[in-house]
């Protein structure tokens, strides 16, 4: 069969499964274009093209497939970067294609050139720029499997305008094989009876979860191991969903803004088994300190993650679900009185006193009757009782969106948790949306996030996408505020967002539905009737201005020395 | 502590960017760089040269192996093995100077590979101490020029 560059492409993409792609054309790819209408692929239009890398991996997140993206040469290209590498930090599988100039008039500064293979290279898993159209089959294969095998990541391809019009014998391989690339998922069994054991006599263990949990589907497993092993769980930003947000051993989040009885938890331990975590700044708090009294065990399925930032005692290579279900074997193997359950008493109701006198709080509205923030999430996961898609912004909104919705699933909180994109939470909604049609898809947004990517609502309206955008407008960039409040002597210089679009008339321009709540009684009922509503819908509660987010341990600080409300 | 990294590649474009990329980007130190096809057709040998305890080195190693072009990392470090290095040096030779310059040049032996009426350029292999010997020797009769390679290395044949 022959077929051009493009159709290649297409039809490969076809063969990986893919039904949706997120993009935006332009000059180097009308080939690609031109011949979408003849496969049975959906094409969702975005109107930005850092829309349509957020979107791929909103995507990727909820639905656990690959996203994928498509943009022209040039700024198409570079639009793309800041999603790339969003999905870089947090381990996203995403592909996405590029047109690129003829090749040859690479290097020549074409118009609409941009070396983005050079640009991509720090920020992606791998990439490849396509010079002969007989490659183009084997490294689009190659892009999807880097993609999704190991830990994922973002592939690009750029793919320049004449190989999409060259033509070839079309050949897409079954199967591949790179000699220079063998991700471990399998545990050394021996290293696993020793965590086995470690677990067993330990007195005071903790799981410290991630997203690696959520990428390996191992949530389950996870779950099997805590209620069994009596063991309490904590969980990373990115590892929200992970573990029922309201089992009696769930300590909610920990770090920066995690809670009391997590970041106890960890500083009291004797254990840690810290399971597809990374051990980030945001989370450890003072390095040196961080969990300084526990035994560490560490599984990841990334080395490089090992002993990078914190020295373990038991390092573990593995995919987290291959770890979990060697780990239960072994644990079975175990007898019934050698399996450590049993004397953790005192730890645990240590942990669950730890959590009924330092809950998760704030103060409830005053006289002057401004609505709080959390109140607003609280009242979310009432009218959702958990069963929702959350994406959040990053700053304030996005920490009250980890704090005060009880996640029981994964796959269900959609964050940009590494790189903190603000802009990331509204066209990742569509993304999930697209994946998911029939469920509520809610973005909780900052006034200052949602402005990044507010382009997207013509995206939603034009596909029918009925996301619901919460946004907490404290009419500041808020968490940068609460900072300069505690740490830069209340200097609010360019933090304070007083000049900003009637966010209510804003959606109905596009053509949305728009809702103002400034009253803390109406937050509940508005909230319901637009999430009643079928299309897409701004809800502008004007919040609290100056609420902090708390618990909260100032950077360089142990995770113990907490700010509380 | 010095640590040479023996890093064996896929021959396609781009790859030494990768490499030197994940240095630069993760501020690791590169002393010295040195990369060449091999007799395998399609792999390449870099040959890096770079300073840091073991955590860091452990660091560079794994970050190493996770490029998807990289096929095998070793630490020559860590098991007995032969390094040279190579150095080019114009010297100012002339009149008197000409006979003891030759002089040191035969002591080491090292080759002059051109020479002028008042310049001779020398050749010289080793290891870096006996090329910091020579430096440290000729330094005296005024070295116009240098060129130097980065260190090439290998794993001795027989291990303790």
């Amino acid at each position: 069969m022959e077929l051009s560059g493009a159709q290649i492409l297409l039809e490969s993409l076809k063969r990986e499964g893919v039904d949706v792609i997120f993009g935006f054309p332009g000059g180097a790819v009308i080939d690609i274009y031109d011949q979408l209408p003849s496969y049975p692929i959906k094409h969702v239009l975005v109107r930005h093209e850092q829309g349509a890398i957020h979107a791929a991996d909103g995507y990727a997140r909820a639905s656990g497939k690959v996203g994928v993206c498509l943009a022209t040469s040039g700024p198409g290209a570079t639009n793309t970067v800041t999603g790339i590498a969003t999905a870089y930090m947090d381990s996203i599988p995403v592909v996405i294609f590029t047109g690129q100039v003829p090749t040859p008039l690479i290097g020549n500064d074409a118009f609409q050139e941009v070396d983005i293979v050079g640009i991509t290279r720090p920020c992606t898993k791998h990439n490849y720029l396509v010079k002969d159209v007989k490659d183009l089959a084997r490294t689009i294969k190659e892009a999807f499997y880097l993609a999704a095998s190991g830990r994922p990541g973002p592939v690009l391809v750029d793919i320049p305008k004449d190989v999409q019009q060259a033509v070839t014998a079309y050949k897409y391989p079954k199967t591949i094989a790179m000699r220079s690339y063998n991700p471990t998922y399998e545990p050394n069994v021996k290293q696993v009876r020793k965590v086995a054991k470690l677990i067993s006599q330990a007195k005071k263990p903790i799981i410290y979860a991630g997203g690696g949990v959520i990428s390996s589907n191992a949530s389950e497993n996870l779950t099997w191991l805590a209620r069994t092993l009596r063991i309490p769980v904590t969980a990373t930003l990115m590892g929200l969903g992970c573990y029922p947000g309201d089992d009696p051993l769930w300590l909610g989040m920990l770090g920066m803004h995690g809670t009391f009885a997590a970041n106890h938890g960890i500083q009291n331990a004797d254990l840690i088994l810290a399971i597809g975590s990374r051990f980030d700044d945001r989370v450890t708090g003072k390095i040196s300190e961080f969990g300084a009294k526990a035994t560490i065990i560490h599984v990841d399925i990334d080395p490089t993650s090992i002993q990078k930032n914190v020295a373990v005692h038991v390092p573990v290579v593995s995919d987290c679900k291959c770890f979990l279900e060697t780990l239960r074997t072994e644990v079975e193997a175990l007898a019934e009185d050698a399996k450590g359950g049993a004397d953790r008493g005192p730890w645990i109701d240590l942990i669950t006193q730890w959590k009924a006198e330092h809950p998760l709080c704030y103060k409830p509205s005053d006289e002057k009757g401004l609505i709080k923030p959390q109140a607003v999430v609280e009242a979310i996961y009432r009218l959702t009782k958990g069963d929702a898609i959350i994406s959040t912004e990053v700053g304030q909104n996005q920490m009250w969106a980890a704090q005060f919705y009880n996640y029981h699933t994964p796959r269900t909180f959609i964050s940009s948790g590494g790189l903190g994109t603000m802009g990331y939470g509204f066209p990742a909604a569509l993304g999930a949306q697209m994946a998911f049609p029939d469920k509520l898809v809610i973005d909780i947004a900052g006034d200052g996030s949602i402005q990044m990517c507010i382009q997207e609502l013509a995206t939603a309206m034009c596909y029918e996408l009925p996301v619901k955008i919460v946004i907490l407008n404290n009419s500041y960039l808020g968490m940068v505020r609460q900072w300069q409040e505690l740490f830069y002597a209340k200097n609010y210089c360019d933090t304070c967002l007083d000049v900003a679009p009637d966010f209510v008339k804003l959606a109905e321009a596009y053509g949305a539905a728009g809702f103002r709540v400034t009253d803390p009684d109406k937050v509940e009922s508005t909230l319901k009737e637009a999430f009643a509503l079928k299309r897409p819908v701004i809800v502008d509660v004007r919040v609290d201005p100056e609420e902090n987010v708390y618990p909260m341990v100032p950077a360089g600080k142990s995770l113990t020395e907490m700010i509380l409300v | 502590m010095r640590h040479i990294l023996s890093i064996q590649v896929e021959n396609e474009p781009g790859v030494l960017s990768r490499v030197v990329g994940l240095f630069s980007g993760r501020g690791f130190n590169i002393e010295s760089l040195n990369v060449a096809p091999t007799l395998v057709q399609g792999l390449s040998l870099i040959t890096i040269c770079t300073i840091g305890d073991e955590q860091i080195i452990e660091q560079i190693i794994k970050q190493l192996r996770k490029l998807v072009t990289t096929l095998k990392v070793v630490d020559l470090t860590k098991v007995k093995s032969v390094e040279r290095e190579m150095m080019l040096l114009k010297m100012d030779a002339e009149g008197t100077k000409r006979a003891e310059i030759l002089r040191i040049v035969d002591i080491f032996r090292c080759k002059v590979v051109d020479v002028s009426p008042d310049e001779l350029t020398v050749e010289v292999t080793g290891d870096q101490g006996k090329i910091q010997a020579l430096v440290n020797l000729l330094q005296r009769f005024g070295i116009k020029e240098t060129a130097r390679t980065g260190a090439v290395a290998m794993k001795r044949g027989m291990q303790e």
